[in-house]
């Protein structure tokens, strides 16, 4: 009976995948016992800081207690909601952007391996330029609203996107175009039916490390940008030394981080279980 | 009297830069016939087969179905690969559908359930290809081509990648499905014992660039039963294939000192 989630995920045959192995490892099935020893550590872990902040009298603008940080975290949330909501927009809309315009140029660019070439230094550029740093630069352009910062949350998270969907897209696998040609499919047929699903666990993994990429520089260029957001509260919640409220935002950002990885893990595992 | 021809290759020639993958090679397939192609490693059987199917073209010749010439892929010939070839992200259902997705065509279900059964697949529809053994998988592949009712199925090394007794059990599955269907079969292959087994002519290529060495028509009734297979006869054939086929390595080697 315990044995019936390994038993499900055994595999006769065929080959193992690389791309979202990594996702997969993870919450693979869990018996009774493992759920029991999860829950059992997380008391430990938390009850632990609880009781070690009290034994030592660590001071709260130290580090405040888990149980101040949640009565904070409720006590506070309507004041803090309006913040999740505008780095919401901005990391929703800066992610669609970027991802959207990463896609299309990867599928678009491995078609033309010579013109990739050419391009490939400035995506990396690109890749491993921290966007944050532009974030001053577009204020003084966009002002304070919501433009520079769905800018630089579309500049982090698109080359990041870009970059895994092209090794995506350079999967070629020539007997499987050949087994499509074979059958009269057109280009764009190829393309849809052949290319695109086997670009698909590259995808999901650029999209969720560019998920992850946005909701940092949508943080950072909240604490730059001033005004408004999750980042902006930090800073905030910081120079007033409410510490509670400090660790309450930090523990909401926590949470958007795990609900940005559950999400790509749960796409993967529908759309893209072959490989995993 | 000449004899009827479904598929003819004419003076094949294939050049890769400035090598020739094959050059002047021809050859006759009867209708609905078997024909096995062996020969020594890179002479060129795979290109030959890609050029029959039409997924590419030849430098020089010509390859003719029923007399017309192939000019690129063709609804009357179906192709199976080397390994099994499936898209591991569609079940098995979905992959053997994938022919009528991509040509807009409704399928034949009763003839794909048919097909399934003749092979052994019942029931493993909503598998996908991670979940079967290898041989299902090219059983899986060979029902996909057979869906579509091509009159030629050309095979490439289909069953190269399988163990000794799966190999045994797929050449009579394929003797079997060529009792009910007739379909003329061009079957690429490493081994003499399965060219010998399948086929009505076994065309023996020579090293690259390929031409046909010899042919030979190997004539025994089906089923062919172990003790056919244990026979002189097939004895006899294999002895000469093999001295076909090593004596031409061995004069490749002379040559080379």
């Amino acid at each position: 009976m315990t044995d019936t989630a390994t038993r499900d995920s055994e595999v006769v045959g065929g080959r193992v995948g690389k791309g979202l192995q990594s996702l997969s490892s993870f919450s693979s099935g869990q018996t009774k016992l493992e759920i029991l020893a999860i829950i059992a550590t997380a008391v430990v872990v938390i009850g632990g800081m609880e009781l070690a902040l009290l034994w030592f009298e660590v001071p709260q603008y130290v580090l405040p207690r888990p149980s101040e940080i949640v009565v904070a975290l409720v006590g506070d949330f309507h004041l803090i909601l309006p913040h999740l909501g505008h780095t919401l927009v901005v990391l929703f809309s800066g992610f669609a952007i970027g991802a959207g315009i990463g896609i299309v140029l990867a599928a678009v660019i491995t078609q033309f391996p010579f013109a990739e070439k050419i391009i490939a230094p400035y995506i990396l550029i690109l890749v491993t330029t921290p966007m944050l740093a532009l974030v001053p630069l577009l204020i003084l352009r966009f002002g304070f609203g919501y433009e520079p910062r769905i800018i630089a949350v579309a500049l982090a998270s698109g080359p990041m996107v870009m970059i895994n969907s092209a090794t995506g897209f350079r999967r070629v696998d020539a007997n499987k175009i050949a087994l499509a040609r074979s059958y009269g499919a057109s280009t764009l047929q190829i393309f849809w039916k052949i290319r695109a699903p086997m670009a698909l666990p590259m995808i999901l993994v650029g999209l969720m490390i560019g998920a992850i990429f946005g909701l940092l520089t949508a943080v950072g260029a909240g604490m730059v940008g001033g005004g408004f957001g999750l980042g902006n509260r930090l800073t905030t919640y910081s120079s007033m030394i409410q510490m509670p409220q400090f660790f309450g935002v930090v523990l909401i950002l926590s949470i958007l981080g795990i609900l940005i990885y559950v999400t790509f893990y749960l796409i993967g595992k529908k759309w893209a279980s072959w490989e995993a | 009297m000449a004899a009827e021809v479904k598929l003819a290759v004419r003076g094949a020639g294939k050049r890769y830069g400035e090598m020739d993958a094959l050059k002047d090679c021809s050859l006759d397939v009867a209708p609905n016939s078997i024909v096995s192609i062996v020969g020594p490693s890179g002479c060129g059987k795979t290109t030959l087969l890609w050029s029959m199917s039409g997924l590419h073209g030849l430098t020089s010749g010509e390859v003719l179905l029923d007399g017309r010439r192939i000019t690129g892929p063709h609804p009357d010939i179906g192709l199976v690969f080397q390994e099994a070839n499936l898209l591991p992200w569609r079940n098995l259902m979905d992959n053997i559908l994938f022919p009528f997705e991509v040509k807009h065509q409704k399928p034949d279900h009763g003839w794909i359930a048919h097909l399934l059964e003749r092979v052994g697949l019942t029931g493993f529809e909503k598998n996908f290809p991670n979940e079967l053994s290898g041989g299902m998988q090219q059983r899986a592949s060979i029902v996909r081509a057979l869906s579509l009712r091509p009159s030629v199925l050309l095979m490439d090394e289909p069953f190269g990648a399988l163990d000794a007794f799966t190999r045994e059990e797929m050449n009579q599955l394929v003797e079997e499905i060529w009792m009910e269907t007739h379909t003329t079969i061009v079957f690429i292959t490493h081994s003499i014992e399965e060219a010998l087994f399948l086929s009505d002519k076994v065309v023996v290529l020579t090293p690259r660039p390929g031409r046909v060495l010899n042919t030979y028509e190997v004539p025994f009734e089906r089923p062919r039963t172990m003790e056919i297979m244990a026979g002189k006869e097939v004895y006899d054939l294999t002895y000469r294939i093999k001295a076909d086929i090593y004596g031409q390595s061995r004069m490749q080697a002379r040559a080379a000192e």
